[in-house]
């Protein structure tokens, strides 16, 4: 698969004392959703920031596209947006995003369909100062799809939107990660990274903390929810079975944490073996809500 | 360049701040035709100041390249503004990932720079053409065109003067910061002045001394001393001053080769430095 970004031991230090990014390294992949999770001031912006061109790195190195071309060159097959929209708001939608396109060098004819796009048509003609907060937002992934790029990056789009404004955003970014465009998304709602996305680096604090695809982020810690008449016996069973890791008590169920994954079937079986009949057994697994805090846990 | 310039007279063209103030800049400058028109009397003689030979060529090239050069400030606050803007607004940040580089970006202010300079002193030229053909009273072609450095002059002072204000705007990054810089600067540079001659050298105002060698490198100072004020040297006035003095005054109003230089080294700091400012600040 073509490699897009890859990002190498890269480090920030600002001003000398704070060390925003440590050692993050990480590969984007053509094609793949990716998120960024972390805490506010892990750094996700910061990463961005540097691969993006407007903040300098302290060492380490990123490639674009495999390192063809230089960065600036590069930007112009990429689609970001960082924070809060940025915009001239003396201009028209349909100006500033005629400007966009004077930059990246496209032609001007994607203007409307990409304003079509985002529901901001009938509004091209109003300067961008009267827009509303949700409009902005979509205005700017409107002007960071202009050039139909081939990896879209998204800093918090969601941030400081109404539930409708949220709604809209994600459905944008469904369609657009339909259409088979590569995205990476930053951001701390956990929920929608889980809904949109297929891979995720998790920062804290600037360091990365878990690389990989979701479904392996939640799959490797599914543990049980058992319940029985009798605690102690059935806790000092468990402590014997070869995969169980941990045992915790919560709300009178006992939860166990495992070290390789086994059937719920299987521990049942064993259970009955060791002369023990439960009267709940649940297979879970964590969110990635959960999984996200559990990892980035001090 | 044309992608540039077309970029960045869009940002400055639909503001209309800047709209206005390019637009009263130029209409100004054309108001330089309206001294033409001046008439005051002094008991029943009438003198109108067309007919006094300030638009005598080639003296009309340094009275309205001097004049001219008064209402620069309309256009240093457009390319102040044009610039805090962008920090203002975040825009400066959008335009990186959007793929301008920081080179670019400080190009295609730099060739804003360049073109007002230049409208500027064809504007000047096309005027002053103009009303000489109309009140001159020598019009061959060899005085027509001699003393042109004074437009030249004019050129490379607007450019060095409009590079600092954009050095200006990025170092602040706030439009009314950076004309109130702009002004201490040049406060600076009197004080600078004043304290060197006369507080620690103990100079007069008769002879010349170490500050006066010193401050003719100040940026401020170089583009002013590049156009001389043109009034003394005007032949009514001669007339005046040798009637009532009795001796010339001895004054070289010339363009000098070594002013031009060191107004253009200046230019290549701020650029340079703006662009190294812009290279190494985190956005």
């Amino acid at each position: 698969m073509e490699t897009i970004l890859k990002i190498t031991n890269l480090n920030k230090i600002f001003n000398r004392k704070l060390h925003a990014v440590k050692n993050v390294s990480f590969e984007i992949k053509k094609g793949n959703v990716y998120g960024i999770l972390g805490p506010n001031g892990s750094g996700k912006s910061t990463t961005l920031g540097i691969v993006l061109n407007v903040v300098n790195k302290t060492s380490g190195d990123f490639e674009w596209f495999g390192g063809k071309s230089n960065t600036h060159d590069a930007l112009k097959k990429v689609g970001a947006i960082i924070e809060r929209p940025n915009f001239y708001p003396y201009m028209t939608a349909k100006e500033n995003l005629e400007l966009v396109c004077k930059i990246k060098g496209t032609s001007l004819s994607k203007v409307d369909e990409k304003l079509e796009l985002v529901g901001l048509l009938e509004r091209k003609n109003d300067k961008f100062r009267t827009y509303s907060l949700g409009m902005k937002q979509r205005l700017a992934i409107a002007s960071a799809l202009l050039n139909d790029p081939e990896i879209l990056i998204l800093d918090e789009p969601t941030n400081g939107l109404d539930p409708q404004g949220i709604r809209q955003i994600r459905d944008i970014i469904r369609i657009i990660a339909s259409q088979g465009t590569t995205i990476l998304l930053a951001s701390h709602l956990l929920d929608e990274v889980e809904k949109v996305c297929s891979h995720v680096v998790v920062l804290r604090k600037g360091e990365m903390l878990y690389q990989g695809s979701v479904h392996d982020m939640i799959e490797n810690n599914s543990f049980f929810e058992l319940k029985s008449d009798d605690k102690e016996q059935l806790k000092l069973a468990l402590q014997n079975h070869p995969s169980v890791e941990k045992i915790e008590e919560e709300e009178g169920k006992i939860l166990v944490y495992l070290n390789q994954d086994i059937a719920a079937k299987d521990l049942n079986s064993y259970l009955f073996e060791q002369k023990i009949v439960l009267e709940h057994l649940v297979k879970r697994k964590n969110s990635l809500e959960e999984q996200f805090l559990e990892l980035t846990k001090n | 360049m044309k992608r540039l310039l077309s970029i960045e007279f869009q940002k400055i063209w639909k503001n209309k701040a800047s709209r206005v103030l390019l637009l009263a800049y130029f209409v100004l400058l054309s108001f330089i035709a309206l001294i033409a028109s001046i008439k005051f009397s002094i008991g029943t003689f009438e003198i109108r100041i067309a007919d006094q030979g300030i638009f005598n060529f080639p003296y009309i090239w340094h009275f309205n390249s001097y004049i001219a050069s008064l209402f620069k400030i309309f256009l240093a606050i457009v390319i102040v503004s044009m610039m805090a803007n962008e920090y203002t607004y975040g825009t400066l940040k959008q335009n990186l990932i959007d793929g301008l580089s920081k080179k670019e970006f400080i190009l295609s202010k730099f060739l804003v720079v360049g073109t007002f300079a230049v409208a500027s002193t064809l504007f000047v030229f096309v005027m002053s053409l103009i009303l000489g053909y109309s009140f001159s009273s020598y019009n061959e072609m060899g005085i027509v065109f001699s003393d042109l450095e004074y437009l030249l002059a004019f050129f490379v002072k607007l450019t060095a003067f409009f590079s600092f204000c954009l050095f200006l705007g990025i170092l602040v990054k706030r439009s009314a910061f950076a004309l109130g810089f702009l002004f201490i600067w040049f406060i600076g540079e009197n004080i600078f002045y004043w304290l060197v001659k006369f507080v620690i050298l103990g100079g007069n105002d008769k002879t010349k001394n170490f500050g006066d060698t010193i401050i003719q490198f100040f940026p401020m100072e170089a583009m002013s001393n590049l156009i001389k004020e043109p009034f003394t040297r005007l032949s009514a006035i001669k007339t005046i001053e040798t009637t009532i003095g009795g001796a010339k005054a001895a004054k070289d109003y010339s363009v000098h080769f070594s002013e031009v230089s060191i107004v253009l080294v200046w230019t290549f700091i701020f650029i340079l430095t703006s662009y190294y400012i812009l290279k190494k600040r985190d956005l």
